[in-house]
């Protein structure tokens, strides 16, 4: 009986021991007011390139196959928003080849807690804010041009597609976190699934081909998160399913966890 | 004249050093070719998307551009404006820098030869890989020869003046932060402003005709602009030995004023702490 509300409570506190990670962060980060306003800023203009060439290609070209400049602009906002969401969130995963090789996992592993819990409360960016303030600013952009009738379904699915998004993005740092144990150093190649997303994600997958289609549908689930439920915001579909594929694609983020289980089982310490 | 060369060889020697050091990140070296590869391609499955839409609004020939987007990844480390050393930010920030005066040498020239040595190394691991691929892929992403011998030469001749530009714009960056205590926002604005004026988001040929005009006369489209677009034959022939010409100014035009500024940066340095 006894044991039984000492679990609930460990339970409760868990995330309340989350949340005070993330305030000691944002605490921390407030020590340096204008550095931090500055590296927000730079966030802000770093993904602000990608718009402009985006508008002057659509001053040329006016389409790209069957999707208008609105569409696109829908798109690419909201990949940036669940890239940086995800960053913002998941940032101690990217940090955690230094946490591995400074053997700071070692440490983590001694207390009684869940691991992912310590390694998410160990770093928390809020600098990416800057990115989604912008992601949020092209999305009203979009969406007063794009002529969507707003319902609630349609408003549904966007925040099924932002949560999708973010927990596809998190599953892939999860995994380049989980092959720290092995390599004991990031693989950059990993860059090719989370920065070139975010860069060539600014496009309706389909335009890239039935190949690509399908890899980003089966391996990767990038497509459930943005072509599938962008058809459906716009009306191009009606198939009610679409609207709520975002929240399969969480489904990848399972061969993430079991695959960073069998590398936390296999980790053998380093650093000293 | 024996002095000239004296001192000529110490740059020689620290170039060799720096290429050597660049050399020895090879795993680094291999993700960024896969990297630059897939960039490469997905690059060029935009483009073809937007070529099926409306081909009659494309400014160059599909070839041409998928020359010029391979080039463009081949060569990524001769003309980014991110890879910028932080070795150089830090010694302004920390004060280390009194060491590098303490030498004989001018601090302009020595980081110069320092930052060309590394641009190269680091393009010639990359470049040879990316683009034997390139060159086997099926159309349209294929990669074509230059039309004839001097198109490569000339090609040669304006990727070293690029470089030479893409260097000694950084040197400024690197005399500015002298002038600031965090160079961070500095460096941010020029890396940002560089990416779409050198025609790295998109090229300068996408740009609508009236932009693209004052683009061009611009220093950041001395860079790899020209020798891309001489490589694909975009330009040739008058266009070409304009374009070069123009190169060459600004090439004389930014060391000038980068040697200047280092000359009021190391007038008013005061390196504290010890």
């Amino acid at each position: 009986m006894k044991s039984e509300t000492q679990v609930k409570e460990h339970r409760v506190s868990a995330l309340k021991l989350y949340l005070h990670y993330i305030s000691i962060q944002i605490r921390s980060m407030m020590q340096y007011k204008k550095s931090f306003f500055m590296t927000m800023f730079g966030q802000f203009l770093t993904s602000f390139n990608a718009f402009i060439g985006i508008h002057f290609l659509f001053l040329r070209f006016h389409s790209i196959e069957d999707y208008s400049y609105s569409d696109v602009l829908l798109c690419v906002s909201i990949v940036l928003m669940d890239f940086s969401l995800a960053e913002c969130i998941a940032r101690g995963f990217d940090s955690f080849p230094k946490i591995v090789r400074q053997g700071g996992f070692d440490r983590i592993m001694t207390r009684p807690r869940n691991e992912i819990l310590q390694v998410l409360g160990s770093h928390f960016e809020l600098t990416r804010i800057g990115r989604m303030i912008q992601g949020a600013i092209v999305f009203i952009y979009g969406t007063t041009h794009a002529g969507i009738e707003w319902n609630f379904v349609r408003v549904l699915t966007v925040i099924f597609m932002l949560i999708g998004g973010t927990g596809v993005f998190c599953g892939i740092f999860l995994i380049n976190a989980a092959l720290c144990f092995f390599t004991l150093e990031g693989l950059e190649v990993i860059n090719i699934f989370t920065d070139g997303a975010r860069e060539y994600g600014a496009y309706p997958i389909d335009v890239y081909g039935k190949r690509m289609m399908r890899f980003c549908t089966f391996v990767i689930p990038y497509s459930l998160v943005q072509v599938y439920p962008l058809k459906f915001l716009t009306g191009r579909s009606d198939n009610i399913l679409y609207a709520l594929l975002p929240l399969a694609a969480l489904l990848f983020l399972i061969p993430g966890y079991v695959f960073w289980r069998f590398g936390v089982r296999k980790y053998t310490s380093s650093g000293s | 004249m024996s002095k000239f060369f004296a001192r000529r060889k110490r740059y020689v020697s620290f170039f060799k050093l720096r290429f050597a050091m660049g050399l020895q990140y090879r795993t680094a070296a291999l993700a960024g070719i896969m990297t630059q590869f897939v960039w490469g391609f997905m690059e060029i499955s935009v483009f073809r998307a937007f070529h099926q839409s409306n081909s009659a609004a494309f400014p160059m020939g599909f070839e041409q551009l998928a020359s010029y987007i391979w080039m463009q990844q081949a060569f990524l480390a001769l003309f980014m404006t991110w890879f910028m050393e932080n070795e150089i930010f830090d010694s302004i920030m920390d004060g280390n820098i009194c060491y590098e005066l303490c030498r004989p040498i001018d601090i302009y020239d020595m980081w110069f030869a320092r930052s060309v040595a590394n641009r190269t190394s680091r393009a010639l691991l990359r470049c040879i890989p990316v683009l034997s691929a390139a060159f086997f892929l099926p159309q349209p992403y294929r990669m074509i020869l230059p039309p004839d011998p001097l198109t490569f030469i000339c090609f040669i001749a304006a990727m070293l003046l690029g470089m030479t530009v893409t260097v000694s714009l950084c040197m400024i960056i690197y005399m500015l932060s002298f002038f600031t205590v965090s160079p961070q926002g500095l460096r941010i604005i020029f890396a940002m402003t560089a990416e779409l004026l050198q025609g790295i988001v998109i090229p300068i040929p996408f740009f609508p005709p009236r932009i693209q005009k004052i683009m061009e006369l611009l220093p950041f489209a001395s860079m790899e602009n020209v020798p891309l677009r001489i490589y694909s034959g975009n330009i040739s022939g008058m266009e070409a030995a304009k374009a070069m010409l123009l190169q060459a100014f600004w090439v004389i035009i930014l060391t000038a004023a980068g040697k200047l500024i280092c000359r009021s940066a190391m007038n008013k340095i005061t390196v504290q702490g010890g």
